[in-house]
């Protein structure tokens, strides 16, 4: 920065400041706008192959000055046609905090449903010899288990009316001689989680009483497959919804194209790559991307902090101290991270399908 | 430096634009191209740039035979060859400045040093205190200026016009074609297309004649 180079006209440059304010040093000219006599000599290395030999590393630096000054080139040009860019980034932001949206809810509605863990059952078939008194005893028992909250003996005849009632094949049952059935005690465990409450089961299955002991598992089975089903449509959401970012960042990125279209082709015409013409488009993509999760994400919280009152109240109406659970860490990062490989990506596609199109001729 | 061998070049609607076209421009010469608007004068020069390639024959540009030149090697070719266009083909958004560096900034130079070689070709030009203007500010001539100081700012081996003159006054363009005649001074290969006969009869250089897409005449002009 320091060098000064000496012009012919007499004019000098020594830094950039002075590169600002070209007419505050005034530079004395021949009358001839073409001076027939420019100090060519000082760059007879104008001619010849003297095509700038820049090596690797400086190679590199420029390639990275040129993702720097393009970057920021880019998000510029965004933020001059602030209206249009807001558009763009409101569709993305809306796309995403679709499927976003349902994950935070069914994040919630499993941590609800993990509360109700109170209602499973466990059913202990008894040996048939074991007496009506020993299977009270045992009930009793049970009763002072830590990890069971409450127990209920059913007696053989009990078993068998309550047969009657609820299958349907109770005449038939009057075909036997003997009653089939054996007593049973009902068991509500106190501890919650399926693994925990599966190792109860275990352990009430080793009991010598015990013939088998049987965890209902349907209402557990049935809100799982709910989940799966509520996790599969997230999923398939997330997937056409992230199409339609690709999309609509393709659709814009191709509009930009055309707008630059001359610019693509001058540049093209003095020798530019297609990684440097390229490049500005996916920063564009990019910050479309980056955008839109930010702003999903500002929607997804800005609603959970209006549902989060009511929810509220609704929890401690059934006495329940439950409350919204927002966006992890992880989520977010993971949400804004995918919104800008989205955007990247629909760039990318807009501009391989594209600008091979734009050439000059 | 341009070598073209037995060239033909029609085009997919069938019009033949250049029909057995042979010469050769060494290193450090100078010539005029001319003929007939449509006489193929534009197509013999971007088979040069490689905007198209020759149906038939080769062409050679500083030793590389651009027949079988890979599409991610013409951008190396294109940085070789300064070309003036008729047309100017400026960025009207951008400054002069901004305009002149586009071929050091692809380049990927040092910014300090594009702002020197920015300057030294403005200057050469004579349009240094026109460097922040945009080229819509400037007359027909001082862009076509700005047009030429951006082909010769990265020193490329080849200049190539396209009528470089073409609507310019003739003081104006005698000027122009000094300039071309002071890069050529120092070493530059450099083909001019152009139908002002008057002008290329005056400068005394080697001059070839297109008609109906053959060479008919090539020779020094007196």
């Amino acid at each position: 920065m320091n060098k000064r180079p000496i012009r012919p006209s007499g004019a000098t440059f020594p830094n950039r400041s002075q590169r600002e304010t070209p007419h505050k040093n005034p530079i004395k000219k021949p009358p001839n706008r073409l001076r027939s006599n420019p100090d060519l000599r000082s760059k007879s290395n104008l001619g010849g192959a003297s095509i700038s030999k820049v090596n690797k590393s400086a190679r590199l630096k420029a390639w990275r000055r040129h993702h720097v000054n393009m970057a920021i080139d880019s998000l510029a040009r965004l933020l001059a046609a602030p209206f249009g860019s807001l558009m763009t980034w409101a569709v993305i932001a809306i796309a995403l905090s679709l499927p976003v949206g349902l994950y935070v809810f069914l994040n919630n509605a499993q941590l609800v449903s993990s509360n109700w863990d109170g209602s499973a059952q466990i059913s202990l078939y008894l040996n048939e010899q074991v007496q009506d008194s020993a299977g009270r005893n045992l009930t009793q028992k049970l009763q002072m288990d830590s990890a069971i909250a409450e127990t209920r003996y059913l007696s053989r005849e009990q078993t068998l009316a309550e047969f009657k009632e609820f299958s349907g094949f109770g005449e038939a049952l009057d075909y036997l001689d003997d009653n089939p059935l054996p007593p049973v005690i009902i068991v509500r465990p106190a501890v919650s989680g399926i693994e925990s409450q599966q190792a109860l089961v275990s352990r009430l299955q080793a009991l010598p009483e015990v013939e088998e002991a049987q965890l209902d598992l349907a209402w557990v089975k049935r809100l799982y497959h709910i989940m799966e089903l509520g996790q599969r449509t997230i999923t398939a959401l997330g997937f056409l919804l992230g199409l339609a970012v690709l999309l609509v960042v393709g659709n814009t990125i191709r509009l930009a194209i055309e707008n630059r279209r001359q610019e693509i082709v001058v540049v093209k015409l003095i020798g530019a790559t297609n990684a440097f013409v390229r490049r500005p488009f996916l920063y564009t993509g990019i910050w479309y991307g980056l955008g839109g999760g930010i702003l999903a994400w500002l929607l997804i919280n800005v609603s959970l902090y209006w549902l989060d009152a009511p929810v509220r109240s609704l929890a401690s109406a059934y006495a329940s101290d439950f409350s919204l659970i927002g966006l992890s860490l992880r989520d977010s990062l993971l949400l804004l991270v995918s919104s800008t490989l989205l955007g990247w990506l629909g760039a990318w596609i807009a501009v391989s399908r594209h600008l091979g199109k734009v050439e000059p001729s | 430096m341009i070598q073209f061998h037995n060239v033909f070049k029609r085009y997919e609607s069938g019009h033949e634009a250049l029909q057995n076209v042979s010469f050769n421009l060494k290193e450090g010469e100078m010539a005029f191209l001319t003929g007939h608007s449509g006489a193929g004068k534009s197509t013999l020069l971007k088979l040069i740039m490689r905007m198209e390639v020759a149906t038939r024959g080769q062409v050679n540009i500083d030793g590389i035979n651009l027949n079988n030149l890979a599409g991610r090697h013409v951008p190396y070719l294109r940085r070789k060859i300064g070309v003036v266009f008729q047309d100017h083909q400026l960025l009207y958004d951008r400054s002069v400045y901004d305009n002149v560096a586009l071929p050091l900034v692809i380049e990927g130079m040092e910014p300090q040093d594009i702002g020197r070689r920015v300057r030294a070709a403005l200057d050469k030009v004579g349009l240094l205190s026109k460097e922040k203007l945009t080229p819509i500010m400037l007359s027909g001539g001082e862009q076509q200026r700005v047009g030429i100081a951006r082909a010769v700012v990265n020193k490329p081996p080849i200049l190539l016009a396209d009528e470089p003159t073409g609507n310019l006054d003739p003081q104006l363009s005698s000027e122009i074609m000094q300039l071309f005649r002071q890069f050529n001074a120092v070493g530059v290969t450099v083909l001019i297309a152009s139908h002002d006969l008057d002008l290329i009869s005056r400068m005394g250089l080697r001059m070839m004649e297109l008609s109906q897409g053959g060479l008919t005449r090539s020779g020094v002009t007196a």
